[in-house]
């Protein structure tokens, strides 16, 4: 992180003074017992006090508050729930934590145009409970749904298992109310499908709290469909299953769920859960289909026939609706069933072409031998997106550095076989400095003049997402002279 | 026209036009950048110095129809892609209109311009806008920089998503070089419903019912009388017409279901397959309204609101996207429908006419899509006058 400004950090107690005027009565945290809640987000293993913490509960506040932070030279962090995966909302030492929570009011509710209107501090599945019983829902279903905000899944443009049919948050948003630093106020899109000028709505969705606060959502509804059934496929190798979901997706079908789990990843979770998964395959595959029962069993007859071409050593087909949920209990209790095999797990989230994956995976098998460190797999098939679990124990000297450099091994591999670093979790401060692996210098420059245009002080959470933060002057030169481009040692294209 | 006797600078690679964009950069020079060609009247370049054609860099990169994933070289032919990918099931899930015969232009729409518009046809409802699909690109900015975004693979939050920035900023930002966007199967078969005799408010009703129901509706255009009754349709009657893809049995479920949801609506006709294709053809295309000398207007609205629009302004309308598109052909007053459109939240384009092109934006707004424009393109090199001040 960037070094902490001493000089800002002994005017500390001038800093809540000023903020608890903007926000007054409990809005405003500085004693230190308060501030160890806010000390990390779902990256536990990064931990920083921040200076103070601020929960305004307007936007004329959250304005205030950033005019004045900006004026004082205050860094901001912004924070949902913090279940970020990549330290989006550590805390910084010289800077003030701005929590969104108390921002958790659904304000309208627009059924004729299927969309809903909500403060950013509403969880993600707090949306879909306000709007089911008229039969809609909000797609997006990241797994920390019961707690994320939908202000960090903007922030952080999350998926989730449904995404490779309906699409991650950025194509469920239809606009939003944002804050910039210097306290300007902004609205983007609406309740329209497309909106005047240059799609920022798109650009600040993703840029992980570095552009603006997000102080109310417009999210596209979807009607909820008629049923859904799931498929449980095992296969005695990874090749296999990897084939079945090429297959698929060639055979014209578009799955609303399609998961991968390898062994390591399918005991752990049926001795957490006892779901019924078949313990000796190489490899499970849940395919989700959903729509009209018509289509559901048509599209299970294809998905069948499809297993069986390619040797799949199990199907099950559920029945029912509770059968359905217990197919996904133990994938969805796979993080916390690895928890049980590890004293700690890293989880990673690179995104690969699909046609990699056995070679991914035979990769990720040998680099744990030679780490010795163990390692389990889930997959968002569908979409290529792998998050491998590497089991480690933090009490061992040196474990948490070398899972960490397993991490970025993985995620180097993703990047030289045509992937990316980050498929939903973000880049953050976890994989800030990787961000080289994918972008060279200039086009780093180029997004952080994006940056700069929307906070030329680049005090909004700062030291995440690049591993360098320049001046935004300095980026600001013309580098060209007759032809001449800056950094001409550099590969183009 | 003038704009014709402008130098034409055709590259054929990539570092062509880098060179191209950096020299004109040097010499404090402004380029139109365009594709086909085909949409240039949209909000017409001012100022310009030479024309950069991206037509030559027409290639198909990579195209893995396992991985839903196409990647093209700019100047990569709309209509060679759609059959592309049309040979293997698939196709460009947001139905990019071609618009020529609309905009009375020759030549072929392009994969980069239909991005750098933000094109979208009648499956927008369902499947999502142009930047819905579009994952990365490469690019020279206004800088003569050349820079990478996004990634090749369907799922990715590496970095700022500056292909949504690109879709719809019409080349004033970047020259798109090379694009990668999502493909998805084409749906086995699809049918059309059509309603007769409504209004246009209750055909607004209708669409919104029909959104409602958990159909997967892809399709929802209103035809009114006048509008119907000119070519291609030659109607008697205001259609409002609904489409279903799928696979077959789902597509006949659904067909059910929807009849039933709408009963009192009337009697619903159908179409089959080879007919609702030619159908949304006509409406992606604005065919009604071609050759037509008024005034030709874009309007977005939120959906539910887009009969107030017809009902305030004189002239002719098509309503597509449940109404949250409206192609209307208007002698009002400009300051008239823009204000009517306002009103009610929505946003207004003029793509025929005089005048035409697109709003500026307004209050912080603007001087935050200055900064934006000068992030990429401080020297005005691309494209000015094309996206108004913004």
């Amino acid at each position: 992180m960037p070094a902490p400004d001493v000089a800002l950090i002994a005017r500390k107690a001038e800093i809540v003074r000023a903020l608890s005027r903007i926000v007054p009565g409990e809005g405003v945290i500085g004693h230190a017992d308060g501030l160890v809640p806010f000390q990390s987000d779902g990256l536990s293993a990064y931990r920083q006090t921040p200076l103070a913490v601020v929960l305004p509960e307007t936007t004329e506040q959250v304005s205030a508050v950033l005019a004045w932070c900006q004026a004082n030279g205050v860094k901001v962090v912004p924070r949902g729930a913090g279940t970020s995966l990549s330290g989006g909302a550590l805390p910084l030492q010289d800077g003030v934590v701005l929590g969104m929570a108390k921002f958790n009011r659904v304000l309208e509710i627009d059924l004729e145009n299927r969309c809903a209107v909500v403060q950013p501090g509403v969880t993600n599945l707090a949306i879909t409970d306000a709007v089911q019983a008229d039969g809609f829902y909000y797609a997006p279903d990241p797994s920390s749904q019961i707690a994320c905000t939908i202000g960090g899944n903007v922030a952080e443009n999350s998926g989730g298992v449904h995404c490779l049919k309906y699409g991650l948050t950025t194509n469920n948003v239809l606009g939003c109310e944002l804050v910039l630093m210097s306290g300007e106020v902004v609205r983007l899109g609406g309740k329209g499908f497309d909106a005047a000028g240059y799609d920022l709505m798109g650009v600040v969705t993703g840029s992980e709290g570095l552009l603006g606060v997000v102080t109310e959502v417009t999210v596209r509804l979807l009607p909820t469909p008629q049923m859904a059934r799931a498929l449980l496929l095992g296969f005695a190798s990874v090749e296999a299953a990897g084939a079945v979901v090429g297959d698929i997706i060639a055979a014209g079908v578009i799955p609303a769920g399609l998961e991968m789990m390898d062994n390591p990843a399918i005991r752990a979770a049926e001795a957490f859960v006892g779901a019924g998964y078949p313990t000796e395959a190489a490899a499970l595959l849940i395919v989700e289909l959903d729509g009209p029962e018509a289509e559901c069993a048509e599209l299970a007859g294809h998905v069948r026939a499809i297993a069986n071409a390619r040797g799949a050593t199990s199907i099950q087909v559920s029945q029912s609706e509770a059968e359905r949920l217990a197919f996904w209990a133990g994938r969805k209790a796979a993080f916390p069933a690895v928890g049980r095999i590890a004293a700690d797990y890293y989880c990673m989230d690179g995104t690969i072409p699909r046609r990699q994956l056995p070679h991914v995976l035979t990769r990720i098998t040998e680099m744990a031998q030679s780490y010795g460190l163990g390692v389990a797999n889930v997959f968002h098939a569908g979409d290529g997106n792998l998050h491998p679990l590497i089991l480690y124990d933090a009490d061992k000297s040196g474990e948490l550095e070398k899972a960490e450099a397993f991490g970025a091994d993985i995620l180097k591999l993703c990047v030289a076989v045509g992937g990316v670093l980050t498929g939903e979790h973000g880049v953050g401060v976890e994989k800030r400095d990787l961000m080289g692996e994918m972008f060279n210098e200039t086009d780093l420059a180029c997004q952080q003049r994006v940056k700069c245009a929307f906070d030329p002080d680049l005090l909004l959470n700062p030291g995440k997402v690049f591993p360098r933060l320049h001046r935004c002057a300095e980026l600001g030169r013309v580098h060209v002279h007759r032809g001449q481009v800056a950094f001409p040692e550099l590969p183009r294209f | 026209m003038l704009k014709d006797a402008l130098k034409s600078e055709r590259p054929t690679t990539p570092v062509e036009v880098l060179e191209l964009v950096a020299d004109a950069g040097a010499a404090g020079r402004a380029l139109e950048i365009i594709g086909g060609g085909t949409k240039r009247s949209i909000g017409a370049v001012t100022g310009a110095a030479a024309v950069l054609s991206l037509a030559k860099l027409d290639k198909v990169v990579d195209y893995a129809p396992e991985e839903l994933v196409l990647t093209a070289q700019a100047g990569a032919r709309l209509s060679d892609l759609e059959q592309l990918v049309a040979a293997e099931g698939q196709m460009l899930p947001f139905e990019p209109p071609h618009l020529t015969g609309l905009l009375g232009s020759r030549g072929e729409p392009t994969l980069g311009g239909v991005l750098a518009a933000n094109l979208s046809g009648p499956r927008r409802i369902r499947a999502g806008a142009a930047r819905d699909h579009f994952l990365g690109f490469e690019a020279v900015t206004g800088r003569g920089e050349a820079v990478k975004a996004g990634g090749k693979v369907v799922k990715n939050v590496t970095g700022y998503d500056l292909s949504k920035l690109m879709a719809g900023s019409w080349g004033t930002l970047a020259v798109l070089t090379e694009v990668t966007i999502k493909v998805l199967p084409a749906g086995r078969t699809e049918l059309t419903l059509l309603f007769f005799g409504l209004d246009d408010s209750r055909a607004c009703e209708l669409m919104a019912k029909a959104m409602n129901a958990p159909v997967e509706l892809s399709g929802a255009a209103h035809l009114p009388t006048r509008t119907a009754a000119r070519k291609p349709l030659k109607g008697e009657m205001a259609v409002t017409a609904l489409r279903l893809e799928g696979f077959e049995a789902s597509v006949a479920a659904r067909t059910e279901a929807l009849i039933a949801a709408l009963k009192s609506f009337g009697r619903a006709e159908q179409l089959d397959a080879e007919h609702s294709r030619e159908f949304w053809t006509q409406v992606r295309e604005v065919e009604a309204f071609r050759g037509d000398k008024r005034p030709l207007w874009r309007i977005s609205v939120a959906p539910a609101s887009g009969w107030r629009v017809g009902e305030a302004l004189s002239g002719d309308a098509l309503y597509d996207w449940a109404g949250g598109l409206i192609w209307l052909l208007s002698q009002d007053d400009p300051a008239k429908v823009r204000g009517v459109v306002h009103a009610l939240g929505g946003h207004t384009a003029c793509y025929r006419g005089e005048g035409s092109g697109f709003e500026p934006v307004v209050g912080s707004l603007a001087a935050l899509s200055a900064r934006v424009k000068a992030a990429f393109d401080p020297n005005g090199v691309l494209n000015p006058g094309r996206m108004a001040k913004s």
